[in-house]
């Protein structure tokens, strides 16, 4: 056992510690941790995307346009970059929130941050998701073999049960309650599957970070 | 025992948990470790990339996934640079750009790496804001989207990075191999990218996401698909990469597993025994 003579390793090691003993209860190293972290985020990400998106994505290709060409506009050069002008102005729009007065001009912004993104995310969804997995729900359910007969069988009962689950036109009962009931079981299933998925990823975090208490804190390999 | 259940101080459950995470990484156990079907796919599908191709690996996750993703993404880059593949790194995240540049290095670090040359054998393209947009920017001219590197180099400087010197969009690459935490990640490659420019894509995920992307393998919108720590194990397994961190951490996540089943059984019964007649 060797312990890290890295101050960096020690001071994220102690962070980890004060995080672990609100396990036993809420205490002022946990408040410390906890305050730190959310400080030094905040503080973070803000630096981080004032380099990596107002600088890089704003202010270079302008400047560039300015100390290159000297003009705002060089479209027979094939600079276009002035149009960066528009969503920068929408940029600074969205602050008039905090002036009370002018603030619907921040509404411009998030109609044109919503109107692209819903347009995106809209025909995204369409093709990668409804089109593609209605035609993937489409399988023959006689492969030839018996257990892909039979998965096939599994799945298009669970995708109809489920789905029926899911029809509020009529009132469950009869053949339709019972086909939700069976809808419901399937759905349980996922569910169960989707928590152990997540126990899985919490103990992870867990697994990872006495990797580190161990390996890279304490030295012993 | 029934009545010491019912009051028992949640504390040394933490405890046990603790324990039982701690034991197996100080004493490891061997519990055995199957290559599934998702993770073999994952293998066979990167296997397939003609060698010396330029690929496109997208690194969408931040530190926190660090114990999940890490692994999965150290195998992947290795089972490339084992044939030769060049490298394309973006990353859709703002913490993760620094985290998947140290993971690289250390990849490249180990001997079997260490004459790759960056700019050459692999481009970090750094981090860009816009989540879905980038992806469609990407459709158009990858210099584009990412004008500079991580490093601040110009993406049009082929002196500097001759390896982008063969990359224009998607259709410069055989598949896209995404390691993803969430959003934005594998289901918006999936929408954006492998349906528009039908791209072919494999992804390593959380395991918290990965129920939600086994109907794009099932659809065959994912040639293979590494959940979590245990697909991270499974990938170094089939790799034969011996005693990886993912393969390492798999005998607590078996303990933890089974205890938590243990709770939930327990648990059960002596809810069901407070409230007998409820059905809960």
């Amino acid at each position: 056992m060797s312990p890290s003579h890295d101050f960096g390793i020690w001071v994220a090691a102690l962070l980890t510690l004060c995080v672990f003993s609100f396990l036993y209860r809420d205490n002022p190293f946990y408040k410390f941790a906890e305050h730190l972290f959310v400080g030094v985020s905040a503080g973070y990400y803000i630096v981080l995307n004032f380099w990596t998106v107002i600088v890089t994505n704003l202010y270079d290709p302008l400047h560039t346009m300015f100390v290159k060409h000297q003009a705002p506009f060089a479209a027979q050069l094939g600079d276009y970059r002035a149009w960066l002008f528009v969503p920068g102005a929408l940029g600074v729009l969205l602050f008039t929130r905090l002036f009370g007065k002018i603030g619907w001009l921040s509404r411009w912004a998030l109609a044109t941050i919503i109107g692209a993104y819903a347009g995106l995310k809209t025909t995204g969804f369409a093709q990668g998701d409804l089109v593609a997995q209605v035609q993937a729900s489409l399988q023959p359910l006689w492969t030839g073999q018996i257990g892909s007969s039979l998965n096939a069988i599994l799945f298009t009962i669970g995708l109809i049960t489920s789905l029926l689950f899911f029809f509020f036109s009529r009132e469950q009962k009869g053949a339709l309650g019972a086909a939700s009931r069976v809808g419901i079981g399937f759905l349980m299933v996922s569910f169960g599957a989707g928590y152990g998925y997540t126990v899985m990823s919490r103990i992870s975090l867990l697994i990872g970070r006495f990797q580190f208490l161990l390996h890279d804190w304490l030295g012993m390999k | 025992m029934l009545a010491w259940l019912q009051k028992v101080d949640r504390r040394w459950i933490f405890l046990w948990m603790g324990l039982l995470v701690l034991e197996p990484l100080l004493f490891p156990v061997g519990f055995p470790i199957r290559v599934t079907r998702p993770a073999q796919m994952f293998a066979d599908a990167v296997a397939s990339i003609p060698d010396g191709s330029t690929v496109l690996m997208s690194c969408d996750y931040d530190p926190a996934s660090r114990p999940e993703l890490v692994p999965m993404h150290k195998t992947a880059l290795r089972q490339l640079w084992d044939k030769h593949c060049k490298v394309v790194v973006t990353c859709l995240w703002p913490g993760g750009s620094g985290i998947v540049d140290e993971t690289i290095r250390e990849v490249h670090d180990e001997p079997a790496y260490r004459n790759l040359k960056y700019g050459v054998d692999w481009v970090n393209l750094g981090y860009k804001a816009g989540n879905e947009a980038v992806m469609v920017l990407m459709g158009q001219g990858v210099a584009g989207a990412f004008p500079v590197d991580y490093y601040n180099h110009s993406t049009s400087d082929y002196q500097a990075l001759p390896i982008m010197r063969n990359v224009r969009d998607y259709s410069s690459f055989p598949m896209l191999v995404n390691i993803s935490a969430g959003y934005p990640g594998t289901k918006e490659w999936v929408q954006q990218v492998n349906s528009r420019f039908h791209l072919p894509m494999v992804s390593g995920c959380t395991a918290v996401s990965t129920p939600e992307y086994y109907p794009y393998l099932q659809a065959g919108q994912l040639r293979g698909l590494l959940g979590g720590m245990a697909g991270a194990a499974e990938y170094e397994l089939a790799r034969k990469e011996k005693l990886g961190p993912a393969t390492r951490g798999m005998d607590a996540q078996s303990l933890a597993h089974l205890f938590v089943a243990l709770c939930i059984v327990l648990g059960n019964i002596v809810q069901r025994r407070r409230t007998p007649g409820s059905g809960a």
